[in-house]
C-alpha cells in the first residue's frame, strides 16, 4: 500500500506546537503512521499526543473525516488521498466545559500529562462543585488545593471574619484581611489564584433552616467545622440529599479524615453522639499545630478530586488517624450501623433536628 | 499478656501525660479496670453509668471497633493495640461554645 497525503486538522489548543498551523499534510497509510510523521515533525507536539508508553493519551481525540478512530479501527485506521485527520483535545458533555482554553491547557498541563486524569478529568473538574463548610485551619488548604486543581464551583460557609490568632494555620488569609470577612477574604485569594474558579461565598452560619438548599447545589462536602452541633447537621444534611462528605477533625497534634459516602456509613456511625459540653476542650483552649491542619486539609482535598475524578480508592470505611509527633499514619475500619438514626435500616431522623439542642450547647455566638 | 494501649491527645492528661501505655488483661473490659487501677478517674472518662462505652467513645482493638467484636468482653492478645478515639470537632478556633 503507497502512502497517501493526508491532510490533518489541528484543534486550536494543540497549534502553538505546530507554529500556529491549523492543517498540516502528512504521507501516511495509517493514523498512527500520520501521528508518527507529526510528532517527528513537531517534537512539542508528541507529548501531548503519546505517553511515555508511546500509547495516545486519554484526551486527545483523533477523528478520520468527521468519525472518532475509537470508532473505526483506532490506530490502525487506514487512510486515502484526500482524507482528513483531526487531532483535537477529548470533548465532553455535561457541566464539564467542552474545550479547554489554550491558558488552561497550559495551566492544567502537569494533571493532563497523567492518564488518569487527561482532558477529560480535567474537564470534569471545571464542571465539578465542592462545597466547603469552614474557611479555617483545614478548610483553608482544602480550597487553595482545589481551585489551584480547577473545580469550577467551590462554594465556602463561614460567618467569621479573620482574626490574627487564625493566620498561624489559615493560609487562604493573610494579614491586610484581618477583621474582613472569611468568605470574602477566601474568594479574593482564589481569585488571585485561578480565575477558573468561581466561589460562591455563604457568610451565615450553618444551620438548619439553610443546609439543604445550600449543600443541594455541590458534588461532594468538605466538612472543615469546627464544632459538634455543625460536624452532625452536615452529616445528616449529607445523608439526606446522599451527598459525599470529606470528614476530618484536628487536635493539637493528631487527626481523624475518613469519607462518608451515601448508603456506606456517616458520621453517626461513628460517633453517635457527641460528647457532653465542656468534656473536650476546643482549639482556642487546647492549641492546634498549625501545619497539621494543612496536612488534613490537602488530604481532604485530595479525596474530593478522587472522588469527582473516580480515581483509586476512596478512604470510605477507614478512619485515617495521623499522629504527626510520631508522624504515625494508620487506618482502623468503620461500618455502617443498621440501627444509625439517620442512614441506618429504619432511621428516626428523616429531616433535620435542632442541633444545639442535640448537642446540649447554647445557640452560636457571633464572635 | 500486654497490650500497647494508645491514648488520643485529649485523655492524655487522665494517664499522666502518656501516649502509650503497656498494660496486662485478657479482655478489653480487664484492661481497662487496669488502667483505672493506675489512674483512678480514665474509667468514667470512657464508659458510662451502665458500663457501656461513651456514645462519642470508640475503642478500638487493633483495626477494628470493639463493638462490632464482643464490646468490653473482646479477648486481648499478646502484642495487641487498643486505641481510645474520642470524637473530635476541631479545625478552627472556636468548638464549643
Amino acid at each position: 500500500m503507497v502512502k497517501m497525503p493526508v491532510n490533518v486538522y489541528i484543534g486550536t489548543p494543540l497549534r502553538r506546537f505546530t507554529g500556529n498551523q491549523a492543517r498540516v499534510q502528512v504521507e501516511a497509510r495509517d493514523v498512527a503512521e500520520a501521528l508518527d510523521r507529526l510528532a517527528a515533525r513537531f517534537p512539542g507536539l508528541k507529548a501531548e499526543l503519546f505517553d511515555e508508553a508511546g500509547r495516545l493519551r486519554r484526551y486527545v481525540n483523533v477523528y478520520v473525516n468527521s468519525q472518532e478512530i475509537e470508532d473505526l479501527a483506532g490506530p490502525n485506521t487506514p487512510v486515502r488521498d484526500g482524507d482528513e485527520i483531526a487531532v483535537v483535545p477529548a470533548l465532553a458533555g455535561g457541566a464539564a466545559p467542552r474545550t479547554l482554553t489554550p491558558e488552561q491547557v497550559i495551566r492544567y498541563s502537569r494533571h493532563m500529562i497523567m492518564p488518569e486524569i487527561g482532558g477529560a478529568g480535567q474537564r470534569k473538574l471545571l464542571g465539578s462543585s465542592v462545597l466547603v463548610i469552614g474557611a479555617g485551619g483545614l478548610g483553608s488548604p482544602a480550597i487553595l488545593y482545589l481551585a489551584a486543581a480547577g473545580v469550577g464551583r467551590i462554594g465556602v460557609v463561614d460567618f467569621d471574619v479573620v482574626d490574627l490568632s487564625n493566620l498561624q494555620r489559615q493560609i487562604i488569609h493573610h494579614t491586610d484581611d484581618i477583621g474582613r470577612p472569611k468568605v470574602e477574604s477566601a474568594r479574593d485569594t482564589v481569585r488571585r489564584l485561578n480565575p477558573d474558579v468561581e466561589v460562591v461565598p455563604y457568610n451565615t452560619p450553618l444551620t438548619s433552616a439553610n443546609a439543604l438548599d445550600i449543600i443541594k447545589d455541590y458534588d461532594v462536602v468538605v466538612n472543615g467545622s469546627d464544632n459538634f452541633p455543625t460536624r452532625y447537621l452536615v452529616n445528616d444534611a449529607c445523608v439526606l440529599l446522599k451527598k459525599p462528605l470529606v470528614d476530618a477533625s484536628v487536635f493539637k497534634f493528631d487527626a481523624q479524615v475518613t469519607v462518608f459516602m451515601p448508603g456506606r456509613g456517616c458520621y453517626r456511625c461513628l460517633y453517635p453522639a457527641p460528647p457532653p459540653p465542656g468534656a473536650v476542650p476546643n482549639c482556642a483552649e487546647a492549641g492546634v499545630f498549625g501545619v497539621v491542619t494543612g496536612l488534613v486539609g490537602c488530604i481532604q482535598a485530595t479525596e474530593a478530586i478522587k472522588l469527582i475524578l473516580g480515581l483509586g480508592e476512596p478512604l470510605v470505611g477507614r478512619l485515617l488517624l495521623i499522629d504527626t509527633l510520631a508522624m504515625d499514619f494508620r487506618t482502623v475500619k468503620i461500618r455502617r450501623n443498621p440501627n444509625c438514626p439517620v442512614c441506618g435500616d429504619n432511621p428516626t431522623i428523616t429531616e433535620l433536628i435542632d442541633y444545639e439542642a442535640f448537642c446540649g450547647v447554647p445557640v452560636l455566638a457571633q464572635s | 499478656m500486654a497490650v500497647e494501649v494508645r491514648v488520643p491527645a485529649i485523655l492524655q492528661s487522665a494517664v499522666g501525660g502518656q501516649k502509650v501505655l503497656k498494660v496486662e488483661g485478657r479482655t478489653v473490659g480487664e484492661i481497662l479496670d487496669r488502667l483505672e487501677q493506675q489512674f483512678p478517674g480514665i474509667k468514667k472518662l470512657l464508659l458510662d453509668e451502665n458500663g457501656e462505652i461513651r456514645r462519642h467513645i470508640n475503642i478500638y482493638l487493633n483495626d477494628e471497633d470493639v463493638r462490632f467484636l464482643q464490646r468490653l468482653d473482646t479477648p486481648a492478645r499478646d502484642g495487641d493495640v487498643l486505641s481510645i478515639l474520642p470524637a473530635l470537632a476541631g479545625g478552627q478556633d472556636h468548638a464549643l461554645r
